[in-house]
């Protein structure tokens, strides 16, 4: 627990900040402070609060069932285009906010994916998931959705060719948090 | 939604197969939540307060048919900065529209809004380490802008 805090110490001022201006907008009756709360933290927060535990659960049970051997195999250094489209479709696949595909990196990591299939998959997870892609459709057009994906994608792979590069010899490691 | 019922049907299946291995996976799951939770929580706060600085109407002001390469590179730059949730920024991209935001301008906003995510990037330098943390960023941009232009100039 003490641990924990020392950790987490700036962001745990920040809410402590964050919500002391809060508490104060309503005694005080600040309009601003209200609205930021209700109308914007409220809703984002409700959504972190529905779909990352379930991730997390997602995450941690794949880490117990998933063997190190298969994800090697699959993912892992040399296995070459294959597993690029692999850790791209399983990238479509999820849910989420962007920053929610972190800790599934660090799952991908230390089960043995390759550096490349690493940011291959934090590319295609933030840029062409298919519920982003529907949620798309709705509402620029399917053209919209088509033309995005199929630009978005040769570039996402370019990407992670670059910081396969830019990490190398600088020995990359996923932390666990 | 799909997230939590493939979660509640994995998790019955997994029971079922196996309890002990169940319970240590929604353990070791649960502990990284715990883990991220209050970064997660600043992140929420700080792009709710962003966003209630930054009301569509003013955005779209500077973003508008006028504005011409400074539009882009400001939808750019804001893309970068803010990390807005799909079912929020999709619903802004529509408003956008309507206030007269080209659908190019939008396009650059969405490719850097994606890739680039400036308030998380101490969330993610837990993970990867600050360097890595900011070079990805930096090259995500440059490729973000890259695409987003293209996109700009196909649509």
């Amino acid at each position: 627990m003490h641990k924990y805090f020392i950790r987490n110490k700036i962001s745990l001022l920040l809410i402590t900040g964050f919500a002391a201006f809060t508490a104060m907008s309503y005694l005080y009756d600040l309009k601003s402070g209200k609205q930021i709360f209700t109308t914007r933290f409220i809703p984002f927060g409700r959504e972190m609060l529905f779909f990352l535990p379930a991730m997390f659960i997602l995450i941690g049970l794949l880490d117990t069932w998933v063997s190190k051997e298969k994800v090697q195999t699959l993912i892992g250094e040399g296995s070459g285009i294959r597993g690029n489209l692999l850790i791209i479709l399983l990238a479509m696949f999820q849910a989420g906010p962007p920053y929610a595909a972190f800790p599934t990196t660090y799952l991908l990591w230390k089960k043995g994916a390759s550096v490349r299939n690493i940011f291959l998959y934090l590319g295609a997870f933030s840029t062409i998931k298919l519920p982003l892609l529907v949620f798309e459709m709705t509402f620029l057009g399917w053209k919209f959705s088509l033309i995005r994906t199929l630009v978005t994608l040769p570039v996402i792979f370019v990407l992670s060719f670059i910081m396969e590069k830019s990490v190398r010899n600088r020995n990359f490691t996923v932390r666990k948090v | 939604m799909i997230v939590l019922i493939v979660t509640f049907l994995s998790v019955v299946v997994s029971y079922l197969v196996d309890k002990k291995k169940t319970i240590a996976g929604i353990q070791a799951g649960l502990r990284l939540f715990l883990q991220v939770l209050p970064s997660v929580f600043v992140l929420i706060w700080v792009t709710s307060t962003l966003i209630y600085l930054l009301p569509a109407g003013v955005i779209a002001h500077y973003l508008g048919r006028e504005a011409g390469l400074t539009g882009y590179l400001l939808a750019a730059l804001l893309g970068a900065i803010s990390l807005i949730p799909s079912f929020i920024a999709y619903p802004l991209a529509g408003v956008l529209l309507k206030y007269g935001v080209s659908i190019q301008v939008i396009a650059m906003f969405l490719s850097t809004l994606f890739m680039v995510g400036v308030p998380s990037i101490q969330l993610e330098a837990r993970f990867y380490g600050w360097r890595t943390a900011i070079v990805r960023n930096v090259v995500y941009l440059a490729g973000a802008i890259i695409a987003g232009t293209f996109i700009a100039l196909i649509i």
